[in-house]
């Protein structure tokens, strides 16, 4: 069974440490906040100027002025600090953000992503995404293996245009957790119950498999 | 009154001298923290050919969108444009230019022209569509493009106090570009929620210092609010 939008959000929340400062991309890398380990302290950063994001407000609790980077009203946390959007790029190019999390349309064996525009679509900007992927070491990339056509989004080349290059190293899918380095793919982990067989036919970029490949446990 | 008093009394008076093809940097993300009064004066003037460098361009009908209702701009410089229609429609028909700006980028291009440096380097955008046709340069083996400051001929700024020589303090997340759009304008106008006299805010507390503006009015806002997220108490 390929996983969950919550069982991956699950697998790529077992690559926090305590004391790190996260950064996670609209979709389902929100939802890694739901599964920081218990006992571990993280502090999530908002690109619009806030460090130490807490859950939503009560409807007493909202406040105009205080919103994350997808718009949303949110709340601050003992610890939190907020500051203006020059500050908080600093963060992100400097490399002080210990993890980034974030969605793609494709990926590729070069580690390049396309994450932020299909040509002939209306295109919205690539809003803080390129500062992201440039500015940190430690991306986590996750999205479904293929499309709903069944086409591979981990690929020899990207097709669509980038959003950074070469900045890729780390992707979790529905299907596999899949590194990439020497401009290959690397298969480290499979989804509970999915065949090596179904990873490789779903893969077109090179994908180096080994031996044994581990099932994620959940 | 003291020369460093940059309070003005109505909104006409805050913008006065802006003309058609001024370029008007703003403060604000989303709705969040956007100088809503001074952007409807801007409408009020019916000024046309406008360059706005802003992180958006509101939504329709409230923030920056209400420019685009009799076609004021010209150009947006912004990240991300996605939540206006009709912004949708003058860009299809080729009646509003954007020019897509990763949003670091977007804030050092304001810090940069606020502070007097003309360009910078940065890896963002290297080896992608925003990097096409710009100088690149090796640092210890990494890539890096050079990428231009932004000024204005006007800032429209939103902070949450000032006292009268306007020092600003912002409130919460409202804070966002509003400090760097201050330093970036020939002239700069802050719209506040509360003056007080000099004295009265705290120095070490200041996130603007009153130096960056030029024209400072009280107002009162709406503060729309795009994304109303709650959990339950």
């Amino acid at each position: 069974m390929s996983l969950t939008r919550e069982q991956l959000a699950m697998r790529v929340a077992r690559e926090l440490e305590d004391g790190f400062y996260v950064n996670l991309g609209i979709g389902i890398p929100t939802l890694v906040a739901n599964y920081v380990p218990k006992g571990m302290d993280v502090m999530l950063q908002s690109e619009n100027g806030l460090l130490g994001m807490g859950p939503f407000p009560t409807e007493a609790e909202v406040d105009a002025d205080l919103i994350n980077a997808g718009k949303q009203t949110v709340t601050t946390i003992p610890g939190s600090s907020i500051f203006s959007s020059a500050e908080s790029f600093a963060m992100i190019r400097g490399g002080h953000v210990d993890l980034t999390v974030l969605g793609a349309f494709e990926v590729d064996v070069m580690g390049n992503i396309a994450s932020y525009m299909i040509p002939g679509k209306l295109i919205k900007g690539m809003g803080g995404a390129m500062d992201l992927v440039a500015g940190a070491d430690n991306i986590i990339v996750t999205m479904t293996h293929a499309s709903k056509n069944g086409d591979s989004k981990l690929l020899p080349q990207c097709t669509l245009p980038l959003t950074g290059a070469g900045c890729i190293n780390k992707v979790v899918t529905d299907l596999a957790y899949v590194e990439i380095a020497d401009g290959k793919f690397w298969l480290k982990e499979r989804a509970p119950g999915v065949s090596v067989d179904e990873i490789v036919k779903l893969t077109a970029g090179e994908l180096v498999v080994p031996e044994v490949v581990p099932e994620m446990e959940f | 009154m003291s020369g460093f008093d940059k309070v003005v009394s109505s909104y006409e008076e805050a913008m006065e001298g802006l003309q058609d093809d001024m370029t008007i940097i703003a403060g604000g993300f989303g709705l969040c923290g956007i100088p809503e009064n001074l952007i409807n004066e801007i409408k009020r003037r019916g000024v046309h050919g406008l360059t706005i460098v802003s992180n958006n361009c509101g939504v329709d009908g409230f923030g920056l969108g209400v420019l685009l209702e009799d076609k004021q701009v010209k150009k947006m410089i912004s990240s991300y444009v996605g939540e206006n229609k009709l912004f949708e429609q003058q860009l299809l028909a080729g009646e509003l230019e954007v020019e897509l700006t990763p949003q670091g980028t977007l804030a050092e291009k304001m810090r940069a022209g606020g502070a007097g440096i003309p360009a910078f380097y940065t890896a963002t955008g290297y080896g992608t569509l925003v990097g096409e046709g710009k100088e690149v340069k090796e640092f210890n083996g990494r890539n890096y493009i050079l990428e231009e400051a932004v000024t204005g001929d006007f800032a429209i700024v939103k902070a949450w106090k000032a006292d009268r020589y306007g020092n600003l303090v912002y409130r919460h997340t409202a804070q966002n570009f509003n400090p760097m759009a201050a330093t970036a304008g020939k002239i700069t106008v802050v719209e506040v929620e509360e003056i007080v006299e000099p004295g009265e805010l705290d120095p070490t507390q200041i996130h603007t210092p009153g130096i960056y503006v030029d024209r400072l009015i009280k107002g009162t806002f709406e503060k729309r609010i795009e994304q109303r997220t709650v959990r339950e108490a």
